[in-house]
């Protein structure tokens, strides 16, 4: 049985808790070491996939990138109460790119 | 007995080479249906949270913060997530499934309607309503990171193969047999030039020749 994580600050996660999701705050005066403790935790115990907000991965590329070939769990971007900075859709393209060599999929639109 | 087993070698690289390039050829295939797949969940994905965000905003401008806090502080819905892998050209891919404890939306709520106002309910369904196609965004996008890491190992196995192992062994291949053939002919030569000695020892070629050269010489100063 696996459990589902949304970490973030809490105006931007706290409606994911009505669903039953676990939520983990982190606000983002917090440093960068606290979130990334938070992951790690996270990923020991039985989360699977984990809901990260664009805003507190921009403060931890380096676990998030650690995550990205490990089997589970899976760290998911989504964005916060302050708007959609287009990390999450920065992180897709960013397989591509690690896929195909270069963006094929992307290319005009985002330039 | 190198040069038999460098090229059994050779053929095995060979095989694996376009095995393994296949392989590639497949995975990206199915990368790329994949990825675009992803593509365009993201961007739903995305748009409906901010519509959530958007009502919650909403929402809490009519509610103060602490009646917001104690609506969420014990919810009552709860999600399990079960795992299954499934087997993409050996990558193993993961797909998700999720039960609620109680299948009723409208069962969901972790607060009483009377202290809360009506613009929540809508945040909390309308997130609700986010969530199938959050997981299904989770699992599309791992398996497009995990596809991702396994088709660039395999990119680069196939290079190194055909740019480093294939050619190597060939130029190795190709000296071994030349230096082969080398050997060969020079020992031809060394025999020939021993039967050339025998020859001489034996039937003094070389003094006939010029015995008969010198008569020949004799005769014409005679004539």
């Amino acid at each position: 049985m696996y459990k589902i994580a949304v970490m973030g600050d809490w105006d931007s996660i706290y409606g994911f808790g009505a669903l039953g999701l676990d939520t983990f705050r982190i606000e983002a005066d917090e440093s960068p070491e606290e979130a990334a403790q938070m992951l790690r935790r996270l990923a020991r115990n039985n989360y699977e996939v984990i809901y990260i907000t664009e805003a507190l991965a921009a403060k931890i590329p380096g676990e998030i990138d650690h995550y990205r070939t490990e089997p589970s769990p899976a760290v998911i971007l989504i964005p916060g109460i302050s708007g959609n900075t287009g990390e999450g859709i920065a992180a897709v393209k960013k397989s591509v790119e690690q896929a195909v060599g270069s963006d094929i999929i992307f290319g005009s639109k985002n330039e | 007995m190198e040069l038999t087993r460098l090229k059994g070698k050779l053929v095995t690289a060979r095989k694996g080479h376009k095995l393994l390039k296949d392989k590639r050829d497949e995975l990206m295939r199915q990368f790329l249906e994949m990825v675009r797949e992803n593509k365009a969940l993201r961007e739903k994905v995305e748009l409906e949270i901010a519509n959530a965000n958007r009502n919650f905003a909403l929402a809490r401008s009519a509610m103060s913060d602490e009646a917001v806090r104690v609506a969420f502080m014990a919810p009552k819905q709860k999600v399990s997530l079960e795992v299954a892998y499934k087997n993409i050209m050996s990558v193993e891919v993961p797909s998700y499934t999720f039960r609620t404890r109680t299948s009723d939306v409208n069962d969901m709520f972790s607060y009483g309607f009377a202290f809360t106002s009506a613009d929540l309910d809508g945040a909390v369904r309308s997130l609700s309503e986010v969530f199938p196609d959050m997981l299904k965004l989770a699992q599309s996008e791992k398996s497009c990171q995990l596809m991702a890491a396994e088709i660039e190992k395999t990119r680069r196995r196939v290079n190194a193969l055909e740019h480093v192992l294939i050619p190597d062994m060939e130029a190795s291949i190709k000296f071994i047999t030349m230096k082969l053939d080398e050997n060969e002919r020079s020992s031809q030569i060394r025999l020939m030039k021993v039967k050339d000695m025998m020859l001489e020892d034996k039937h003094h070629y070389k003094e006939k020749e010029e015995k008969r050269a010198r008569r020949k010489a004799e005769k014409y100063s005679a004539g």
